[in-house]
């Protein structure tokens, strides 16, 4: 493989953002030469002590920059129209999750994408998790014989008081357990079986957030005829962080996987499975994860940072995680979104947070 | 073999007891993370671990600023005369704290919890001062201080940055901040500067770059190379070749190598100074502990 370089910007530095910024300038395939953030004083310490060139405003940014790609982690309600402008102007593209609030942006940019045939991906990292790839390839071998059953779980400690000050727990601005924890649970569950075609039981309530939900519970129906359960809550704080756990049962066995383990089930022995036997076969993540150039807060985050890199050497266009499959998961949202909830936003900025807050809040 | 140490810098113990144990922290199952955190609720549970450990001559304690590792503080403090050689390795911060308190008040308030209530220091951020002009040293020298606050009239020969953080700055390039935590924990805790990694070979590019000598290093050293990255082959080059202090963690690769198999493995590899452990039954850390002193070359 030659060793082209990319030239990627990147636009909003918040959590997400600074994470993804770390790995990215630490990746020798990438030459991030741009930072871009409306809040002044991170943009600030990031030139003065990260030596980055920054910018407050994003089409300053493309125009001033001779860029290759954009990375994408501004707060939700924004993607839809940064994403536009870097595909018009011809970029490779990697946006933080969820892709859109609404369904038509995504629909427009996926065809935009395509028109322009340049690298989409959208940052599902749970997709590059070796447990959940496990658990993919078994449900994806038919060893589990008929699907009839897919649980998907995810619980963690993010809102404990009726208090919030950020855009994750604006409801206008794409927050809430809805479009955080559950796209991550209802992203596996695309990955791991395939999407559902409808939900049916909604139930979205607060705990203790004004104006978001935050926990989510609904059954699911597939094509094949399977069910499903989706359950998620993020005011639980007996859960030490986010806990994501995803459940398959066929007529010949069950799969069960988390970010460390993958569990596997086996009532009979299957051709699709050589050398697995019947009962129970358990894989680590110890023996399932694959070493990164980088690590920063778990494998996959640096992994997927790679595959996107991997992508635009390659020209690969349909890979891991495009707009097509992130809008799979925010087809399955709009389901759970009750007709006549707001998903469009009103003009507030994004409140202004700091630089500790964005490392780790 | 010599020790690594210089005249400044106090030889490491071979061995080093970690606390992931005590805090749900499990990277196999997080079953038994959430099992070992109810056996853990007591204080009363962790200190009679860290007892056992003691008895097989583990003195230095490798932990996080959790809030639980303060009340542990409380009991070597009023127990001083028990614990004569004890020495605690504080590694900052812990990550969760941080991100907990600033979700619920806010970046403001929640550096005002964790730093000093005197009156200079309430009053610059009253004034946002340091934040204004971007001081990040003097913010990071309140930060650090914040968090020995717990281990005051504690020995803490060396004070570590989380992996979390050094990786991040790392990945960041904010490679001054190293130097500044660096020359702090030298300066106003005497104590040597250590930093936990998962990136070895780029972080001791780096730490040469700014002048740091001989640096303490912990991170997974582990026969399966798991989170060794850069991989198994330049880590054992740098350890063999390179000046630093090497610790190692994760050294059972969280039990994917059998032990006497894992210790083995890591004290044949020259240079590696001290080797850190966590584990929950007397009978564990014995067989541990007499695996690496059976294994380790003589110092």
């Amino acid at each position: 493989m030659t060793g082209s370089v990319f030239r990627a910007g990147m636009v909003g530095l918040g959590k997400m953002g600074l994470s993804h910024l770390s790995i990215a300038r630490a990746h020798p395939e990438i030459d991030l030469v741009a930072g871009c953030d409306a809040t002044a004083y991170l943009t600030d310490v990031l030139s003065k002590h990260a030596a980055l060139k920054c910018y407050s405003d994003l089409d300053r940014m493309l125009d001033g920059e001779q860029l290759d790609a954009l990375i994408v982690a501004t707060p939700s309600k924004l993607h839809a129209a940064m994403v536009e402008k870097a595909l018009a102007r011809g970029l490779h593209v990697f946006c933080e999750k969820p892709f859109v609030l609404d369904v038509a942006d995504g629909e427009r940019l996926i065809a935009l994408a395509s028109s322009k045939e340049r690298v989409t991906q959208v940052g599902y990292h749970y997709r590059f998790v070796g447990a959940f790839r496990e658990a993919a390839r078994l449900v994806r071998s038919g060893a589990l014989g008929t699907i009839h059953h897919v649980r998907a779980e995810a619980y963690g400690p993010v809102v404990l008081r009726r208090k919030g000050a950020t855009w994750r727990s604006a409801k206008s601005e794409g927050g809430g357990a809805l479009y955080d924890y559950a796209c991550h649970a209802i992203d596996l569950v695309n990955f791991v079986h395939g999407a559902p075609t409808a939900a049916i039981g909604v139930v979205r309530s607060s705990v203790f957030s004004r104006d978001v939900d935050d926990e989510v519970y609904a059954t699911l129906e597939f094509a094949g005829g399977a069910s499903g359960q989706l359950a998620v809550n993020w005011s639980d704080e007996s859960f030490r962080k986010m806990s994501t756990k995803i459940s398959v049962w066929g007529t010949n066995g069950r799969v069960v996987a988390d970010r460390q383990e993958c569990q596997l089930y086996l009532r009979e022995r299957h051709d699709a499975l050589p050398g697995v036997e019947p009962g129970w076969t358990v894989r680590y993540t110890t023996d399932l994860t694959e070493d990164v150039w980088f690590y920063l807060r778990g494998e996959e985050y640096s992994a997927q940072i790679d595959y996107f890199a991997k992508s635009m050497q390659l020209g690969r266009l349909d890979g891991e995680n495009t707009f097509a499959s992130a809008l799979a998961t925010d087809r399955v949202v709009a389901m759970l979104v009750e007709p006549g909830t707001a998903r469009t936003a009103p003009a507030a900025a994004p409140a202004r947070r700091g630089f500790w807050s964005r490392v780790f809040g | 073999m010599a020790a690594a140490a210089t005249s400044n810098d106090e030889p490491m113990d071979r061995v080093l007891f970690g606390d992931n144990q005590f805090f749900g922290v499990n990277h196999m199952s997080e079953e038994k993370a959430r099992a070992q955190s109810m056996r853990f609720q007591d204080l009363q549970s962790i200190l009679d671990v860290l007892d056992a450990a003691y008895a097989e001559g583990i003195r230095t304690f490798m932990c996080t600023s959790h809030d639980r590792v303060a009340e542990i503080c409380d009991h070597f403090r009023a127990n001083a005369a028990r614990y004569p050689d004890y020495r605690f390795y504080p590694c900052m911060p812990y990550a969760h704290k941080y991100a907990n308190a600033v979700t619920e008040h806010g970046m403001i308030e929640a550096l005002r919890m964790f730093l000093p209530q005197d009156g200079a220091v309430a009053a610059m951020l009253k004034g946002g001062v340091a934040l204004a002009n971007k001081d990040i040293e003097a913010i990071m020298q309140m930060l650090i201080d914040a968090e020995m606050k717990m281990f005051h009239g504690l020995k803490t020969p060396v004070v570590f940055m989380q992996n979390v953080i050094t990786d991040l700055l790392l990945g960041l390039r904010m490679h001054e901040c190293f130097r500044v935590f660096h020359a702090h924990v030298r300066d106003r805790y005497g104590a040597e500067a250590g930093f936990i990694t998962m990136n070895v070979p780029r972080l001791l590019d780096v730490l040469d770059g700014l002048g740091i000598d001989n640096p303490i290093v912990c991170a997974n050293i582990n026969k399966i190379g798991f989170r060794m990255c850069g991989g198994i082959a330049a880590y054992e080059e740098a350890i063999a070749t390179r000046r630093f202090r090497p610790i190692a963690m994760s050294v059972l690769a969280s039990g994917a190598i059998a032990p006497r198999e894992a210790i083995a493995y890591v004290c044949a590899q020259p240079k590696i100074e001290s080797i850190v452990f966590g584990a929950s039954g007397r009978a564990n850390i014995r067989q541990t502990k007499a695996l690496i002193d059976e294994l380790s070359p003589p110092r």
